[in-house]
């Protein structure tokens, strides 16, 4: 009885065949509507920021080192791969791209940097405008971000006055 | 000789050693889905130990928490010394979505060194493999860092040179452009 049993299941093994995917030497397909690296197209983009403010990780930084110049970089690194920066963008300059393929040694390989012009508002003198008046309190038209420590600022106001802000938590390794 | 000859037996030979710190285990199950008979990492001499003191590689996933840093660090320190560790996932790689929140310290490279990182929330399995195939030197790794720059303006910008007169009208030259 148990021959048989064994028989039977050597029948259901070769009836299986090999199932292994035969990966790293053979590219893999992914599913259409897998959402991979975010991609973003510098042409289009018009450095609204909409997608820094919607980043869930926060993890969009924008500078502003002038007022005719912003800088959005873009870290990768605690990126979800949710899309809401796809979605959010207005000129469409993102997009969810297919790619996975993204494991490195070095941290900084997944970054996109984009330096933009901006135009100025003739009559406040301003980037932009903010969308509600609380916007426009919290923001006033700038935002400098930590790119040097890739620390993310909400209030503009604290990089200037040295209020306590985002910051990482020291506690004491043994 | 004798220990070229053993870096190509062993050399493929990775054990690892699955060390989570916080993540909602996500990864954990990409990591489990990756050793099953259909992504069959085995073929690659990789197998999964349940002690530190057994892996050459430690595959950390969640982010270092104040609760479980001190016991990652433990983990790292008991293992051999050829070392490597692999952060998989936005957690370990980033901090993840709550990397300011007052329990998690930041990506596990503030607690331990990180040698090769794997983004992804969670990563596909392919990825993890291709992170491996990465490290063991079968493929060359793709991302690589971009930057753009501006040189232009790309709008053209209102300017009252522009402003011609004609007959009693003033007319703005490259009104069409603005």
């Amino acid at each position: 009885m148990s021959f048989l049993s064994k028989l039977e299941e050597t029948l259901i093994c070769l009836k299986a065949g090999k199932v292994t995917l035969p990966y790293p030497a053979q590219a893999q397909p992914v599913p259409e509507k897998f959402r991979g690296r975010p991609i973003f197209d510098a042409a289009k983009c018009i450095g609204c920021a909409g997608c820094a403010n919607n980043c869930p990780a926060r993890e969009i930084l924008v500078f502003d080192p002038c007022q005719e110049m912003r800088i959005l970089q873009y870290l990768g690194r605690r990126c979800t791969y949710c899309g809401r920066c796809a979605d959010v963008c207005p000129e469409k300059a993102i997009t969810m791209s297919m790619e996975f393929e993204n494991a490195t040694n070095q941290i900084r390989d997944l970054g996109q940097k984009l330096e933009l012009f901006m135009s100025t508002c003739q009559r406040c003198g301003r980037c932009f405008k903010g969308a509600s008046v609380i916007e426009e309190l919290k923001m006033k038209g700038y935002r400098s971000d930590d790119i040097q420590s890739e620390r993310w600022i909400y209030r503009s106001q604290a990089f200037l006055e040295g209020e306590p802000v985002v910051d990482d938590i020291q506690i004491e390794l043994d | 000789m004798l220990k070229n000859l053993c870096q190509r037996m062993f050399g493929r030979s990775l054990w690892v050693y699955h060390a989570n710190s916080g993540g909602c285990n996500g990864c954990d199950i990409e990591v489990l889905n990756v050793l099953t008979p259909y992504y069959d990492v085995e073929r690659f001499g990789i197998k999964l130990v349940g002690s530190p003191r057994h892996a050459d590689v430690m595959l950390c996933q969640g982010p270092a928490m104040r609760s479980t840093a001190q016991a990652l660090k433990r983990a790292y320190e008991a293992m051999p010394a050829p070392k490597l560790v692999f952060a998989i996932g936005s957690c370990a790689c980033g901090g993840g979505v709550w990397f300011d929140s007052y329990s998690v310290l930041g990506p596990v490279e503030k607690v331990v060194p990180v040698s090769f990182y794997i983004p992804g929330c969670p990563p596909r399995p392919e990825a993890i493999i291709y992170g491996v195939a990465v490290a063991l030197g079968l493929v060359d790794k793709k991302a690589s860092p971009v930057e753009f720059k501006q040189t232009e303006f790309p709008v053209p910008q209102y300017h009252p040179r522009d402003l011609r007169r004609e007959g009693d009208m003033v007319v703005y030259e490259k009104v069409e452009k603005v």
